[in-house]
C-alpha cells in the first residue's frame, strides 16, 4: 500500500538553522531516501520550495482565481514530501519517524487510494471500501 | 430430542456467548480482516448454533465451531457481495485457500488474538474517545447505549465514534497485531491509558450528581486482569494493582448521602480487606521487576495507605521516598502536588504550603480545583483562615462534581463563610488528569 508523508514544519525555524545544521538535514535527507531505496519504500521524494513561492489557483464557475500564498495561512507548513511503499500503517509510521526534518515539526501520514479508469462507473464510497478490502492482507 | 436438552442447549449457549463472543470475535476479525463482517459473521454463527445445536447437541469444541461457522458466514457474504464485484473473488479464493482446522489450535493461538484486538482498539492513529469507546465495545461487549451512559453522551455520539474509527483502521489499513518487542513500551502506554481513564470514568465521574459509577470501573479490572495475563509486563499489573487497591476503598469514599470522604477521614474498616491483598501481591510482583514504571509506583503508594490501620499511623516517610521516585519516571504538575501533600504529612504544613505555592506560581495547576482545595487545607491547619477561605473559593470555582462542590462548601461553611448557591455550576473547565489520591 503506498503512502503520501506530508513534511510539515515552520519555515522561520528551519531557516534558523546554521549553514551547518542545513547542510547536515539535507545529507541526512539524502541517506534517508537511500535506506526507503534499500528497503523497497522509495517511489518519490521531494523538499519544496519555501511558502513565499507558493500560489494557489481556484475554479469557481469556470473562472479561475489565483492568489498569492499557500492554500491554508498556519505558522507550520509543508516543506517536502515522500511517497513511500509499506505494508500498513505501522510501518508508514515507523519509516515516517525516521524523516529527518520531522524533528522540526511533523508527517501526516495519508494512504493513497489506488484507482484506475476502469473503477470509474462505481460510486467513490463503494470503491473505497473495495480499494481497501482487495489489499488487505489477509492472514 | 427432549425439552429438556434443548433449554440445557440454551442456558450453555448463553454461558457460551457471555464467555466467548468476544474471543470468537477477536479471531473472527484476524481470518476476515474486516470488524464488521466479522460482528455480522459472529452474530450469524449465533444465530446458527441456537437452530443446531439444540438438535444435534452441543459441538465438543463449542468455541471452534462457532470460529468455524463464522468464518464460512463471512465467506457466504463476501461471496454475494462479489456477485456485483469481481475483485472480490481474490479474497473467497484466498479465504478459502487457507489451511483451517480451528479444533487444532491451541489457547495460546486464540489468545494472540485477543491481545491484537486489544492493541488495534488501542492503537494511537486512532482518537483516544474512540479507543475507549472501541475496547469496550468490541473487547467487553458493551453495547453503545451502555458506553453512552458511562460516558454521560449520547448513543448516536459513541456509534458515530466507532463508525470512524473502524473506518480509519480499515482505510489507513492499521493493522492487526502485536507490535513488535522494541515498540511495546510506547504502544503498551497507549492500552493502559486507555483502561485507567475508563477506570477513573466510573471511580470519578466527570460530572454529574453521582460520584461513583462501580460497573464501569469493574469493566476496566476486567480488562486490566485480561491485559495483565496475556501480557504480564511489570507496568500491566502495577496497574492492575493500582485499580484493586483504589476500588477497595469504595464503600468508604462517600457517606450514604453521597459526599466525598477524603482519605483521612474514611472508616478504613469498610475498605475490602480481600481487594486489598490482591492489590498488595501485585505491588510486590510489579515492584519485584527490573524497570519500576508509573503504574507500579502509584500502586506502591496506594498500598502504604492501605497498611495504615489509621490515617495517623500512615508512613508518610515512605510515602515521600515513593513520590520522590514517581516524579523522576513521570514528573507531571500534579504528581508533584500529591508529593507536596506528602510532605506536609511529613515535615508540617508550612513545608507543604511553599512547595503548593511554588507549583501555583509556576502557573501549571492554576485550573486544577484540587490544587486549590490543597492549599487552603494546610492554609486552614496553620491557622490563616481569610487565604484558606479564598483557595476554597478558588477551588470551587473549578470544581465541576456536585459531590466536590458539596464538600468545599462544607469547608466554607466550617470556616464561617456563607455558601451561596448561585456559585453552582460555573466552571466547564475540566482537569487533563485523573484527580490525585
Amino acid at each position: 500500500m503506498k503512502y503520501l508523508c506530508m513534511v510539515f514544519f515552520d519555515e522561520k525555524q528551519r531557516n534558523a538553522l546554521s549553514e551547518q545544521d542545513s547542510q547536515k538535514l539535507i545529507e541526512e535527507a539524502f541517506d534517508f531516501d537511500d535506506t526507503l531505496r534499500k528497503g523497497g519504500h522509495f517511489i518519490a521524494a521531494h523538499p519544496l520550495e519555501s511558502v513565499h513561492a507558493a500560489t494557489t489557483v481556484r475554479v469557481r464557475n469556470g473562472k479561475v482565481t489565483v492568489t498569492d500564498g499557500p492554500f491554508a495561512e498556519t505558522n507550520e507548513q509543508i516543506g517536502g514530501f515522500l511517497l513511500i511503499e509499506a505494508k500498513d500503517l505501522n510501518e508508514a509510521i515507523h519509516l515516517a519517524a525516521q524523516v529527518p526534518p520531522a524533528r522540526l515539526g511533523g508527517v501526516e501520514v495519508r494512504p493513497i487510494v489506488e484507482i484506475s479508469r476502469s473503477d470509474l462507473q462505481r460510486p467513490w464510497s463503494e470503491f473505497v471500501m473495495r480499494s481497501a478490502s482487495k489489499s488487505r492482507d489477509r492472514g | 430430542m427432549s425439552a429438556d436438552f434443548s433449554d440445557q442447549a440454551r442456558d450453555t449457549l448463553g454461558a457460551i456467548y457471555r464467555n466467548e463472543s468476544r474471543r470468537v470475535l477477536a479471531t473472527l476479525i484476524r481470518l476476515v480482516g474486516d470488524f464488521d463482517l466479522a460482528e455480522e459473521a459472529l452474530h450469524e454463527a449465533m444465530l446458527a448454533a441456537m437452530e443446531h445445536w439444540p438438535r444435534e447437541g452441543i459441538p465438543s469444541n463449542p468455541r471452534a465451531w462457532l470460529i468455524s461457522t463464522g468464518r464460512f458466514k463471512a465467506i457466504d457474504r463476501i461471496r454475494r457481495r462479489a456477485r456485483f464485484d469481481t475483485a472480490l473473488d481474490d479474497v473467497v479464493e484466498k479465504l478459502q485457500g487457507e489451511a483451517f482446522d480451528p479444533t487444532q489450535w491451541d489457547d495460546e493461538h486464540l489468545e494472540d488474538d485477543r491481545l491484537r484486538l486489544i492493541f488495534t482498539c488501542c492503537h494511537p492513529a486512532l482518537p483516544r474517545d474512540a479507543q475507549v469507546a472501541l475496547t469496550l465495545r468490541e473487547i467487553c461487549g458493551l453495547t453503545t447505549e451502555e458506553i453512552a451512559r458511562a460516558f454521560l453522551t449520547s448513543a448516536p455520539t459513541i456509534a458515530k465514534r466507532i463508525v470512524r474509527a473502524k473506518a480509519k483502521i480499515r482505510d489507513a489499513r492499521i493493522p492487526y497485531e502485536v507490535p513488535p518487542r522494541k515498540e511495546l513500551p510506547d504502544r503498551l502506554d497507549s492500552v493502559l491509558q486507555v483502561i485507567y481513564l475508563i477506570f477513573t470514568e466510573g471511580y470519578s465521574a466527570s460530572s454529574g450528581a453521582t460520584l461513583t459509577r462501580a460497573d464501569i470501573s469493574a469493566e476496566a479490572i476486567r480488562l486490566g486482569r485480561l491485559t495483565a495475563n496475556l501480557l504480564p509486563e511489570p507496568e500491566v499489573i502495577g496497574l492492575l494493582a493500582l485499580m484493586l487497591l483504589q476500588e477497595s476503598r469504595r464503600a468508604a469514599r462517600t457517606s450514604n448521602d453521597g459526599e466525598v470522604i477524603l482519605l483521612e477521614e474514611q472508616d478504613r474498616s469498610l475498605w475490602d480487606r480481600a481487594v486489598i491483598e490482591e492489590g498488595r501481591v501485585l505491588v510486590e510482583r510489579a515492584l519485584a521487576s527490573r524497570e519500576v514504571g508509573p503504574y507500579a509506583l502509584q500502586a506502591a503508594i496506594a498500598a502504604v495507605h492501605s497498611e495504615a490501620r489509621a490515617a495517623a499511623e500512615t508512613d508518610w516517610a515512605q510515602i515521600v521516598g515513593l513520590y520522590d521516585v514517581l516524579l523522576q519516571a513521570n514528573p507531571t504538575p500534579v504528581i508533584e502536588l500529591n508529593r507536596a501533600v506528602a510532605v506536609a504529612m511529613r515535615d508540617g504544613a508550612e513545608r507543604g504550603l511553599a512547595l503548593i505555592g511554588e507549583i501555583l506560581k509556576r502557573g501549571d495547576l492554576q485550573d486544577y480545583y484540587l490544587a486549590h482545595s490543597a492549599r487552603a487545607d494546610l492554609c486552614k491547619r496553620l491557622g490563616r483562615t481569610s487565604e484558606a477561605v479564598s483557595s476554597y473559593q478558588r477551588a470551587l470555582s473549578l470544581a465541576r462534581q456536585d459531590p466536590a462542590r458539596r464538600f468545599l462548601e462544607r469547608r466554607l461553611r466550617e470556616l464561617g463563610v456563607a455558601v451561596d448557591a448561585a456559585t453552582h455550576g460555573s466552571s466547564p473547565v475540566r482537569p487533563q488528569e485523573p484527580p490525585p489520591r
